[in-house]
């Protein structure tokens, strides 16, 4: 019966000719009164239903870029000169050849919205959706990783939201059988109405493997595969992602939302893996935000041809869709692929093999027009390329707010510093004690980050680490870091620093950087002064990745984060991969013998401004984020390269978030053997100070002379502070803390407050 | 000629390509399984992998006891043939009735992957001849439903017949019943670990390389 009234009452292309004056609900749907007009030109007639929903979904914020486009060119136009790159910007991800040839693909997006509406399905979709992307490149997916950020860790709601997105990256990450290498977990009031769940996939595939999302060849047919159509998240990418939440009522957006399979994503990745291997693939695109609307038109325009597609044919979980609900269902675990007519039963009978349901919904042609009918009735007939990739440009308002200079004014300076051992011990166990500070197992031991055999390095060492070649050892290495805080009071600075640190953490372990992605979280895009935060943190990425030789694979921009009018801190989350020579080389972070000589690496400077110890012992935020020094990273990481290839180190460990003082803690932990370091002159500088650029090294017995003469060859300053062994944390003449007391302040933050 | 260890790969296995890279590194040849296919293919021993096999529909390893390839193993396990269930493995082996008892959520209520101990119960079984009884082992715990749930008479006869594979120690990570990590059939031939030892072949990716004997145990029993 729904069927019929589907049929009944559509919206045909004749029709929409023949009453050009009928009401439409574009506002509704998220479109400007502009942007309808600009539809209506285009087409030369008003919209069908479907049409409508096409560029509703197609032109929003989340799918076109609108707000942030202009200034993402940067990427590309400050590139640094490499031959690194197989595919780049613009393709569903960035591809890097890792060399033997190996190549990668990562990609990080964020799921932000759905993750504070749903937490468990908008966490778990996150991660299949991003996963997706990778497979649709023609790789294999190898590991995930997340990025996350909750309002404060004892409010009632962060109770409500993170034991829900942890079970959902669990659920869905475990089940598709991905490690999870890595990742972040922060915590910040500004986050309270608005958590941030950045999701990260890396693939791996051989150079001539790699995908293209382009439907060429005219005649060729358009296969639809993996779950049923439904109405899950019917508008999520105009409705949820690209809209601020009110103050209340985020339960009326909750049919938004989609609902995840790991089990069909499963399936559907070595259903895929095993058509790409038998060559039956010319194109192929995830279904992902705005569904079959965003893949038949990415498809089409990407190819510079047309399709005729028969919507009717889109196998459905509920009869009732019709097709302008269908064009926008963002039903999850699809995927659409362009098969030539001699292919196709071959590619139907893999994807039965997989009980994987497929079905062809149309063909390739040469109008380069995008064409659906609807039981015979033509419903849509645009320009793809109109849709995919000449959506509207928004020239947004920037404006520095007048409230940055009062920020910059409260010098972190003028905060009373620890100086007895007893104060200096307190502030170091309320950091390590604390649900920033702390150990994170409470959320990682819920991931998997065993399967697949290949897991070198995870959690909680500073980057993830995974082995590419048995033979050679040949891996890549990967982190993800963000810091709200410094972005707050420097966006150009503060996102430099997170590139920094990423750049960082994966030279820790050994491995050479080699190429970045991002996630930029942003508040709204029509409030002057985010839109400031998000152009200084654009140029400071942009002319970073430049300086440091790192060239921007791809990314996401996450906007409308915030809630009323109180956007998130700016928080760009930045991905750097590095490939490692051999894996078996690998540096772990922790101490786990005795004897070994510690050195810090970098120059340690009185910097407070935006740090964990300011912000945790004087909820103080404010003053200039640490000095920013590329060149010295550049300097940093090619030593603690060298010298793991060269085998000359026992541990390293990043100094980051809390300074000296955690990074010493951590290292002591994870390899359950203590140190003794010498008297700081300037102790709360020496221990809290999160001056960029550094690196702890435990030297190998006999290295030391050839580790200060590679930190000397390269002009970075080298200080023996200290020996590993003994059971205690202890700094001399100051304080010491046992290794049990540690170990107990240190993880017990988030069980006392999750269970 | 190499003892020839076949893995079976159902809709939604995971760790089967670890547990051939296991069976490799134990010297022995792995032989690829597949759930549709009502045929053993002739191999020495049988792996049933880790993994979310049906997406843990139902409940976990309840549509997988009848996949085809469970037809012809069910028989081969009651006249000896070595099997190993790994956790989602072990889960469809009490399912089918080839192990008593069942595993349930874990007593945490959540996903637990940590690097833990066990102690080796019964070192005469065909999966852990070549440990010694008493003999700590440090492996992979990576389960959302690992308690392992026996009735009293059960246990009793499991406990008495030295049927209890192998103990959880220094604390017990799900809530299984008298720290149960692992059980073995009265013949001992079928045994079913909740830990995953194919994660425990080396240092460079696991905890330790201590999960290894498991493997090399069943060489020496099938005494290829």
């Amino acid at each position: 019966m729904a069927r019929q009234d589907t049929v009944a009452r559509q919206d045909t292309v004749a029709g929409a000719a023949a009453t050009p004056d009928r009401g439409q609900p574009f506002a509704a749907l998220g479109l400007t009164a502009g942007e309808y007009e600009r539809i209506r030109e285009i087409l030369g007639r008003r919209p069908t239903d479907a049409e409508l929903a096409i560029y509703s979904v197609m032109w929003s914020e989340h799918c076109s870029y609108k707000s942030s486009r202009t200034y993402l060119r940067q990427f590309a136009e400050k590139a640094p000169a490499t031959d690194v790159l197989l595919a780049g910007i613009g393709n569903n991800a960035g591809v890097v050849d890792i060399g033997q040839g190996y190549a990668v693909t990562f990609k990080i997006e964020s799921h932000n919205h759905p993750s504070y509406v749903e937490p468990f399905q908008g966490a778990a979709t996150g991660v299949g959706g991003i996963v997706r992307d990778i497979l649709a490149m023609g790789a294999r997916p190898v590991a995930v990783m997340d990025a996350l950020r909750f309002g404060p860790a004892d409010a009632p709601d962060t109770r409500r939201v993170l034991p829900g997105v942890v079970g959902g990256i669990s659920f869905y990450g475990n089940c598709l059988g991905l490690p999870n290498i890595g990742g972040e977990l922060a915590f910040d009031p500004c986050y309270a109405g608005n958590p941030l769940v950045n999701a990260l996939c890396v693939g791996v595939l051989r150079h001539d493997d790699l995908k293209l999302a382009a439907a060429t060849g005219p005649g060729n047919q358009v296969i639809l595969f993996g779950s049923l159509t439904g109405p899950d998240g019917i508008g999520g990418a105009s409705v949820l992602a690209s809209a601020s939440f009110g103050g209340s009522g985020e339960g009326a957006k909750r049919p938004s939302v989609q609902v995840g399979d790991p089990f069909m994503e499963k399936l559907l990745v070595e259903c895929c893996l095993e058509l790409y291997q038998a060559g039956l693939v010319v194109g192929i695109q995830d279904l992902g935000a705005a569904g079959v609307a965003c893949a038949t038109t990415e498809l089409s325009a990407g190819g510079g041809t047309g399709m005729r597609v028969r919507l009717d044919t889109v196998p459905l979980r509920d009869a009732s869709l019709g097709p302008a609900e269908i064009l926008m269902s963002e039903s999850q675990e699809r995927m659409m692929a362009i098969v030539t007519p001699a292919d196709v039963a071959e590619f139907l009978a893999i994807c039965a093999k997989w009980d994987v349901p497929a079905t062809v919904i149309g063909e390739v042609t040469d109008t380069g027009r995008l064409e659906m009918t609807w039981h015979g009735d033509q419903v849509v007939d645009i320009p793809p390329g109109s849709a995919a990739d000449d959506g509207p440009l928004c020239d947004r308002p920037v404006a520095r707010p007048a409230s940055q200079d009062q920020l910059l004014a409260g010098d972190p300076a003028r905060l009373p510093r620890p100086a007895a051992g007893d104060e200096l011990r307190a502030d170091l166990l309320l950091l390590l004690g604390s649900a920033e500070g702390g150990d994170k197992a409470w959320v990682t031991e819920q991931y998997d980050r065993y399967v697949r055999g290949d897991t070198v390095l995870a959690m909680p060492e500073d980057a993830g680490l995974l082995r590419v070649d048995a033979e050679t050892g040949l891996g890549v290495a990967l982190a993800t870091d963000g810091n709200g805080r410094y972005c707050l009071l420097d966006p150009y600075a503060g996102t430099q620093l997170a590139l920094a640190e990423a750049y960082r953490n994966v030279a820790v372990t050994g491995a050479r950087p080699l190429a970045v992605t991002n996630c930029l979280n942003f508040g709204s895009p029509e409030d002057p002064a985010v839109m400031w935060q998000f152009t200084e943190s654009v140029r400071g990425l942009a002319d970073g990745c430049r300086q440091l030789g790192v060239p921007v694979t791809g990314g996401n921009v996450s906007f409308y984060n915030q809630t009323g009018g109180t956007a998130i801190q700016p928080t760009p989350v930045v991905g750097v991969l590095g490939v490692h020579d051999d894996v078996r080389r690998r540096v772990r972070s922790g101490f786990r013998e005795s004897g070994g000589r510690i050195l810090l690496l970098g120059e340690t400077r009185p910097e407070f401004g935006g740090s964990l110890w300011a912000w945790l012992r004087h909820r103080h935020l404010a003053g200039r984020p640490p000095s920013v020094d590329l060149d010295a990273e550049r300097a940093l990481a090619a030593v603690l390269t060298s010298a793991a290839q060269r085998n000359l180190l026992l541990a390293a460990h990043d100094l980051s978030d809390g300074g000296l003082g955690v990074a010493l803690a951590e290292s002591c932990l994870a390899g359950r053997t203590g140190c003794v370091v010498g008297r700081p002159a300037d102790p709360a500088t020496f221990l809290f100070s999160e001056s960029a650029g550094r690196a702890i090294v435990v030297v190998r017995p006999g290295a030391e002379a050839a580790v200060v003469a590679l930190c000397e060859q390269a002009g970075l300053p080298a200080a023996a502070i200290g020996e590993t062994g003994g059971e205690s944390l202890e700094v001399a003449g100051l304080f010491s803390v046992p290794l049990a007391e540690l170990a107990q302040v240190h993880s017990g933050a988030l069980p006392a407050l999750f269970g | 000629m190499t003892a020839r260890i076949g893995v079976v790969t159902f809709p939604g296995s995971l760790d089967d390509r670890d547990a051939c890279r296991a069976v490799r590194h134990a010297g022995a040849q792995p032989v690829e399984l597949w759930h549709g296919d009502a045929s053993l293919h002739g191999v020495d021993a049988v792996i049933l992998p880790g993994g979310f096999s049906y997406g843990d529909y139902l409940r976990c390893g309840a549509i997988a006891r009848f996949a085809p390839v469970m037809g012809e193993l069910i028989p081969a396990a009651g006249l000896g043939l070595p099997v190993l269930g790994i956790c989602n493995g072990f889960q469809i082996l009490c399912e089918a009735h080839l192990l008593p008892g069942a595993l349930t959520r874990n007593a945490g209520l959540h996903f637990v992957n940590r690097d833990i101990t066990i102690r080796i119960e019964n070192a005469t079984s065909a999966w852990t001849r070549e440990y010694a009884a008493g003999q700590e082992v440090s492996v992979v715990l990576k389960s959302g439903e690992g308690a392992y749930m026996a009735d009293a008479p059960t246990l009793a006869v499991l406990e008495a017949g030295g049927q209890v594979l192998c103990r959880y120690v220094s604390g017990n990570p799900n809530g299984s019943v008298n720290d149960i990590a692992g059980v073995v059939s009265e013949t001992g031939n079928v045994a079913g670990l909740m830990p995953h030892p194919e994660h425990a072949i080396d240092e460079l990716t696991g905890p330790s390389a201590d999960g290894l004997g498991f493997f090399t145990s069943a060489l020496q029993a099938v005494g290829v």
